[in-house]
């Protein structure tokens, strides 16, 4: 016996002697899985974990309860009750009065500068509000929650530490003391902040609200779902019912298949170049981000309609010929109202898409600081998440939890977004 | 009249002139009881009539709009002084600009010159002009075709052949949309690099080390208002990438692996959409993520092991892009190995071999095309990632190897170089162009490639 061959006893051995191994080769390819499968998951409750613990506390803001005296001096020394004299006065003044009645021990410059930044400069702007909208009020006194500094607000939301160096946290010694003060007795505390749903943006964070890019983004997805869905299911009819097998058509699915993998960016200086460059749309309105936002989901709203389109059994149609239709006929009556459903899901995840999609909206224009809340198509506007870009810039720590806000604002929509296109498949799909 | 209220009432012409074809159809037919001799139900004719009414009233009103800015400015600016005609064109996109302003009202019209305030009280005149015009125009288009098309109906009439082939035609166009967006893609951009590649020369685009765009020293020396050497970008646009790809690939193969072949169906149905939660986050949200969170804790564990971490390392942003193409890879690999047919690996059981070394010497073997087809689209997905760059990934172009440094990206510079204030001729706003072109080539012939090899492989099995 040589020692290439070897009996059937030999291999037996050697195989049970390898099994061991083999097995604990098994279990150690099973363990990378589930290790894989684990970080995915854990990427996943990471992300929105970081995102909720920095953002959550978004909604609930810090304000400072004061006895504002409307002051007729201060106010309108003239007595005209005229409303272009009631906005030019000083109602900084109003609050720092009764900042000076709440703490009447403070004095000299610096200490009562300190003092006045415990409140929001938007405080003023409340009270101007409120003058112009009522002017009997004046002479009157009132008591009111103003909105304090974003700094007070971080140390109350302990996101920064009163144990920070003191260019760190951005509140002295004493002002940490004022604070206190107020706090102990229930006049500085955190209620909610509805502002942060109905304000526009701010270069203050503690004013700084998503309403206008919330706006922005629903002007725009509405010019997106106007115009993709109808252009969407018309080319996929097209293409499924109608179009011959020739070249031409050979030519669109291609390009169809290639322009969804057309990275986002490159619509965007589609966008530039056509609309802005050539047409000549003002640059930043919803309308160009519209266009731009069709262009980019209508792929994914041709590709879907299409799979909606073919779920239907062709002896729908063969029955609706058969019993006389014309082909636009059956496609009509028939086919169309079947698949509906699916070309709704379809559109619903391209319009989740078209929301979450901040590339091609920052190159034509929609990045700009933009104050007002848009009305029309053509204001100037931004939308969510690139107003999460803006405020991710800004060194205001404030602005972290407002950005974290923002976003989940955002997922928000997302999920509900996702959670009906889910819904509606479920309730509509059919099997035949 | 506004353009708005002008588009109500077209519609509403349209919907009237579908009621005159009806009753008309019916007329013609002798009453209701003649119908039956009609070749088409009388909604038909109807729709016939209202098409003809409103459809090229429509394209004519479209058409209007679109071009009417482009030709009033042009009118204006012949009109011009003619000293103002010897202006070079920057002096002349001066004025465009100011006369611009003025005519939407954002600047009080003290403040410019004489000539500019001239123009812009024409603009205005020539506008109310092209809009009272418009008005005129599309009505007359309009009512011209609902009286042809009225007056035509007859019971032999095939209207709703007629109107049957115009619908068929409308459906070609909405799926011509498609190739008129990748015409537009494609000239729009070659266009706007080819003027850049006259300024800058290709060689020193493709093969260049040097890229600083912003640095213009002499603001007359149009061609030498920096450098434009965009291999650093490239190199760094690889090196992302890598990045990314080296976190995607073994994570998301490998829990597809996990999902299609060991996994319960129960944990199948759960895991699965909750790994895709990840591919529908918006990105922005992931570049806010590697700036806040993954960011400053790679520069922790750097100063730990005494290694220097850039503030904006290529590493953060790999990182975070890694996370976020999982999704893409596992998916995809998942799709493949599920389409590997059941026979396979029983042949590989009968052999004895385990369930492990059925997947990587059987099902991994046969399922690999399909799974290089789907790395090479979730790079081709890296590559022209942006936000999560734009934010974590740095600005200035360093040609480096070295993960922790700061390098710039394709996408970034695309970014930098248009977001606020732009001119059109000046290279630096080209350069944009210029890096598109290459972008949108590199991912186009990465998608081709990928969708050819997942195409052939499926050929195997069918």
């Amino acid at each position: 016996m040589n020692n290439t061959t070897k009996t059937a006893e030999q291999t037996q051995v050697l195989v049970r002697k390898s099994l061991a191994r083999r097995y604990r080769a098994e279990r150690r390819f099973r363990l990378y899985g589930i290790a894989a499968v684990a970080a995915g998951i854990g990427f996943v409750v990471f992300l929105f974990g970081t995102i909720f613990a920095q953002g959550a506390s978004v909604f609930r803001q810090s304000y400072v309860q004061l006895t504002i005296v409307y002051d007729p001096e201060t106010i309108d020394p003239a007595d005209t009750r005229v409303p272009e004299e009631l906005v030019e006065a000083d109602y900084q003044a109003l609050v720092r009065t009764a900042l000076r009645e709440r703490f009447p021990n403070v004095e000299g410059r610096s200490n009562l500068r300190e003092l006045y930044g415990i409140v929001s400069s938007a405080a003023s702007i409340e009270l101007q509000r409120r003058v112009v909208a009522d002017p009997s009020i004046i002479g009157h006194r009132e008591t009111l929650w103003l909105l304090a500094d974003d700094t007070v607000d971080m140390l109350l939301k302990e996101k920064v530490q009163r144990s920070a160096p003191v260019d760190e946290r951005r509140l002295s010694d004493q002002q940490i003391g004022f604070i206190d003060a107020l706090r102990a007795n229930g006049t500085l505390k955190l209620r909610f902040n509805a502002a942060f749903l109905s304000n526009g943006d701010s270069r203050d964070p503690e004013q700084a609200g998503v309403r206008g890019a919330l706006t922005g983004s629903a002007l725009t997805l509405l010019i997106t779902l106007l115009l993709s869905f109808p252009i969407g299911v018309g080319a996929a009819i097209y293409l499924e019912e109608f179009a011959p097998r020739n070249r031409i058509t050979d030519v669109i699915e291609v390009n169809i298949n290639n322009l969804a993998a057309v990275p986002s960016i490159v619509f965007g200086l589609l966008g530039l170049a056509t609309f802005i460059g050539f047409f000549g749309i003002p640059r930043s309105a919803p309308l160009v981000g519209g266009f731009v936002l069709t262009l980019l989901t209508l792929p994914t709203i041709i590709i879907a309609s299409r799979a909606a389109l073919k779920a239907v059994p062709p002896s729908i149609r063969e029955a609706a010929l058969g019993m006389g239709a014309s082909q636009l006929q059956m496609v009509g009556h028939h086919v169309l109202p079947l698949a509906i459903p699916g070309m709704l899901t379809g559109a619903i995840i391209g319009m989740a898409r078209a929301l979450g999609e901040s590339a091609p909206l920052l190159m034509i224009g929609m990045v700009a600081f933009i104050v007002d809340v848009p009305s029309g198509i053509t204001d100037p506007a931004t939308a969510l998440p690139v107003q999460v870009f803006l405020w991710s810039d800004l060194p205001e720590r404030g602005f972290v939890e407002r950005t974290s806000g923002a976003i989940i604002v955002l997922l928000l929509f997302l999920i509900v977004m996702n959670a009906t296109a889910v819904i509606l498949r479920n309730k509509f799909e059919k099997r035949w | 009249m506004s353009s708005s209220l002008l588009f109500v009432l077209l519609v509403a012409l349209s919907v009237l002139a579908f009621q005159l074809g009806k009753a008309r159809a019916i007329a013609v037919a002798g009453g209701l009881r003649g119908v039956r001799d009609l070749h088409s139900l009388p909604g038909h004719y109807g729709l016939l009539t209202a098409i003809w009414c409103g459809l090229p009233a429509l394209v004519v009103f479209a058409l209007w709009i679109s071009l009417q800015d482009i030709v009033i400015t042009q009118l204006v600016l012949a009109d011009l002084p003619a000293n103002a005609m010897g202006q070079s064109e920057r002096v002349l996109a001066l004025m465009l600009n100011d006369l611009r302003n003025v005519v939407a009202g954002n600047v009080p019209t003290e403040m410019v010159s004489e000539s500019t305030r001239v123009a812009a009280a024409e603009y205005l005149k020539l506008q109310r002009i092209a809009q009272l015009a418009l008005t005129v125009v599309t009505f007359a288009v309009g009512i011209a075709g609902l009286l042809v098309v009225r007056a035509r109906i007859r019971p032999d009439l095939r209207a709703r052949n007629a109107y049957e082939r115009v619908i068929e035609w409308a459906l070609f166009a909405c799926s011509a949309v498609a190739v008129l967006t990748t015409i537009g893609i494609v000239l729009s951009i070659v266009f706007e690099a080819t003027r850049f590649f006259n300024i800058v020369p290709i060689t020193e685009f493709v093969f260049g080390t040097n890229w600083s765009p912003q640095m213009a020293i002499r603001a007359d020396q149009v061609g030498s208002s920096g450098a434009f050497g965009a291999v650093p970008l490239f190199a760094g646009t690889l090196l992302i990438s890598f990045i990314a790809m080296i976190v995607a690939v073994p994570i998301g193969l490998f829990s597809a692996i996990y999902l299609a072949e060991y996994a319960p169906l129960e944990v199948r149905k759960v895991v699965k959409p909750l790994l895709e939660v990840l591919a529908g986050v918006p990105t922005v949200v992931y570049g806010f993520f590697a700036v806040t969170t993954v960011g400053p804790a790679l520069r922790v564990v750097g100063e730990a092991f005494g290694l220097p971490v850039a503030g904006e390392s290529a590493l953060a942003a790999g990182l975070v892009m890694g996370i976020m193409i999982i999704p893409f890879v596992s998916s995809l690999s998942d799709d493949m190995i599920t389409a590997v047919p059941q026979s396979l690996r029983d042949g590989a059981y009968a052999l004895g071999a385990t369930r492990s070394e059925t997947i990587r010497q059987v099902v991994l073997r046969a399922a690999l095309p399909g799974i290089v087809g789907g790395v090479l689209l979730a790079i081709s997905r890296a590559i022209g990632e942006t936000m999560i760059v734009v934010m974590a990934a740095g600005l200035a172009a360093n040609l480096t190897a070295n993960p922790l440094e700061a390098v710039t990206t394709v996408t970034v510079q695309i970014v930098t170089l248009l977001v606020g204030d732009q001119e059109f001729d000046s290279p630096k706003t080209l350069a944009a162009f210029a890096l598109g072109l290459v972008l949108f080539l590199v991912t186009l012939l990465l998608n081709v490639i990928a969708l050819y090899i997942v195409r052939k492989y499926r050929e195997q099995y069918d």
